[in-house]
């Protein structure tokens, strides 16, 4: 059998999910862990100079998809590199046991299964069942620590994500109504290739309502407001490896899926333009997150809604659309994904340093603990959009083309990246300078993968690899 | 199609808006959950006529998972969950009964203006069945917003899901893998809301929701 780079990406995650359900003991699972993170990321590799298999009934590699896998299982890889070390600290500390260890790793590798079942997939049911597999993997890894606010995080997320995930549902049945009397019946007309080469025969109505679902169904994952309220409780109150990787990857994948119905319905002229409700929803979150920003006093909620803000943004540049926007659109999301797990892995070590996750409790990081201190502030100060960040070229690509397009829209976005920089800004005098308070003894955890993305980001922020600005290019042509 | 074949699916779907009113107004937790048991059971009944009417006979396969799922197991561990915990007493609703049906009442109004508008030259079958289909679904929505109780909102879940299924057979021809994934995802969810109903019971003594409010990391 020759090596298939997708059925790899796949089968990988499987397998060690079931090794890690069935294995004993932190040190060897952990490592398991790694090193099946780092397999998985391999064959996404091989993917980038691979033949590329012609689209199939039920799989599809194309430009837009690679960058999200491999994004994807990057971070994932050095997520899995960072839990290592975060979980034996919550090993000593007793708020995990070895049974919710297996059970936590085994989830880690499904969910890794789920997220790229669904970027891989080219047959919108499948990619519907793919989201909501990664989706219930992390509810269950959310409430893993069994505290009133655990489980209260989870049922919110179980609840508001399942009601999303319905609404998707509906959303698909709908285009599969509108598909099936051009395509025929049965599996052909839920193709995802199929329904894009005819999509223009399409009744437009339907299109139309359908999107409306879809939007409404996998914009509840991305978190854009006004269903967004899961997001802050999920990512606050789980592990903080999982809330790097809700930040930074899950909702990627609902962005991923909203971006190939988008595709889809800018294929038929007569249907509703998708673009003016991505961008109105994009710069609602955005402006609603960069207040919600100022009154936050839990660490991992104030960059939860920081979250709500970024996924705003790239929404937005991808609702302007056009080459531009959605190149700014792609950059901004590999940027925020990075940048955004490097805080949160900060944060855990933090978090796990000083016992608490309230603000006020934390001061003076960059005495106490000046490497991970440093980090700590060169990563908030990318998020917050400064120079020379890989965020503020992302922002500023997509800040310049509103001005070239729509200049009365840049208003609204300009005031709500201000917002947001300030109120971070704010809360990280308060937490990297001053007087020192609670523990100095060093951090557990390790900063390497912290230290990783943000050399990535600062990197990107100076220079572009020309063949991967091509690279996107293409994928902001294909996007429309 | 024959016309009574239409009439017959008409009425089924038809009869699944109307349990899913009687679903709104039940304020005891056990006849909640009989009612939904009902719900699930015209739900069967609807997608084995149209298993009948399409020749379909997987459709048969997802008729039958909706009866031992919905009908039987589920109400039956819901049953000994309400009686474990003790809360077979009113069910505290928190918008009154009069304009929650009245909201209802909007609510499949919109659903039927927005399809029939949409679909006029659908099949009248799969067009009227994605209208009650919607109608179920956001009365399955408003009884999850006007419940408190936790497992009145699983109730609600699982009916908007029921919603879900008429949609899926009503689309003719749409592919096995949906539907099976759609009963899948419902035994999950289920496993899933019983684990944490049985810790949130542990852990509050109590299943209301609202009770959880006041745990929220926010309010420091």
């Amino acid at each position: 059998m020759s090596l298939d780079p997708v059925a790899l990406a796949l089968w990988i995650p499987l397998v060690a999910a079931a090794l890690l359900a069935s294995l004993p003991g932190y040190r060897l699972t952990a490592r398991l862990n790694v090193a099946a993170s780092l397999l998985t990321l391999l064959a996404a590799l091989l993917l980038l100079v691979g033949e590329r298999p012609a689209p199939g009934a039920y799989l599809l590699v194309d430009d837009l998809n690679i960058v999200f896998i491999v994004l994807n299982c990057f971070v994932a890889f050095t997520t899995s590199v960072f839990s290592a070390g975060y979980i034996q600290h919550e090993l000593e500390t007793g708020r995990l046991t070895a049974t919710k260890l297996r059970f936590y790793h085994a989830m880690y590798q499904m969910m890794m299964f789920g997220m790229n079942l669904a970027f891989v997939s080219n047959n919108i049911g499948l990619m519907w069942v793919a989201v909501e597999l990664a989706t219930l993997t992390t509810v269950l890894m959310v409430g893993i620590y069994q505290t009133h606010e655990a489980l209260e995080a989870a049922w919110k997320y179980f609840i508001l994500g399942s009601v999303g995930i319905a609404l998707a549902l509906f959303g698909t049945i709908l285009f599969y109504t509108a598909a099936q009397p051009v395509v025929g019946e049965g599996a052909d007309a839920m193709i995802w290739t199929v329904l894009l080469s005819r999509a223009a025969e399409f009744d437009p109505a339907l299109l139309s309502v359908a999107f409306v679902f879809l939007l409404l169904g996998y914009g509840t994952k991305v978190g854009l407001a006004p269903v967004h309220a899961w997001l802050p409780d999920a990512h606050a109150e789980g592990p903080t490896p999982i809330s790097a990787v809700l930040s930074g990857l899950l909702l990627n994948v609902a962005l991923y899926a909203l971006l190939r119905f988008k595709i889809l319905i800018a294929a038929n002229p007569e249907a509703i333009t998708p673009g003016p409700l991505m961008a109105a929803m994009g710069l609602g979150s955005l402006v609603f997150a960069a207040f919600m920003l100022y009154r936050r006093r839990d660490i991992k909620r104030l960059f939860a809604y920081s979250s709500i803000e970024h996924m705003g943004i790239i929404v937005f540049a991808f609702g302007m659309g056009g080459p531009l926007a959605n190149f700014a659109g792609l950059l901004h999301m590999v940027m925020h994904s990075l940048t955004k797990s490097a805080i949160f892995f900060a944060v855990g070590n933090i978090a796990q340093v000083k016992g608490t996750q309230r603000i006020a409790d934390i001061k003076g990081l960059t005495q106490s603990h000046p490497a991970l201190g440093w980090g700590f502030v060169i990563g908030v100060l990318a998020i917050a959009g400064l120079p020379p960040m890989g965020i503020f070229m992302s922002e500023f690509l997509v800040v310049s083309s509103t001005f070239a397009r729509v200049p009365l829209l840049a208003i609204p976005l300009v005031l709500g990246l201000l917002l947001g920089m300030g109120a971070l800004l704010l809360r990280l005098t308060g937490i990297a300078f001053g007087e020192p308070t609670g523990s100095t003894a060093p951090a557990t955890g390790t900063n390497l993968p912290m230290q990783a993305h943000l050399a990535l980001v600062l990197v990107a922020g100076v220079y572009l690899p020309p063949p991967l600005v091509a690279w996107f290019q293409n994928v902001g042509v294909l996007l429309g | 199609m024959g016309s009574l074949a239409f009439d017959i699916a008409h009425l089924l779907a038809g009869g699944l808006v109307l349990v899913s009113f009687m679903l709104l107004y039940q304020d005891r937790l056990s006849a909640l959950v009989n009612v939904f048991a009902l719900h699930a059971l015209v739900l069967a009944l609807s997608v084995a006529w149209q298993a009948f009417v399409q020749d379909a006979p997987h459709l048969y396969v997802t008729a039958l998972i909706a009866v031992a799922f919905k009908v039987l197991v589920v109400p039956l561990a819901l049953h000994r969950i309400i009686r474990q915990l003790g809360i077979h007493r009113e069910i505290e609703t928190v918008v009154g009964i009069g304009p929650t049906m009245l909201a209802g009442m909007g609510l499949v109004a919109l659903s039927m203006a927005v399809i029939l508008k949409i679909t006029p030259e659908a099949d009248p079958l799969a067009r009227e069945d994605l209208a009650f289909a919607l109608a179920v679904l956001l009365l399955g929505l408003l009884l999850m917003v006007t419940r408190r109780n936790a497992v009145s909102q699983v109730i609600g879940f699982m009916s908007l899901e029921n919603g879900l299924i008429l949609a899926a057979t009503g689309a003719l021809g749409m592919p096995l893998v949906v539907e099976i994934s759609v009963a899948f995802s419902i035994l999950i969810a289920f496993i899933v809301i019983g684990v944490f109903l049985f810790r949130i019971r542990e852990r509050f003594d109590t299943v209301d929701t609202s009770a959880l409010d006041a745990f929220r990391g926010e309010r420091q």
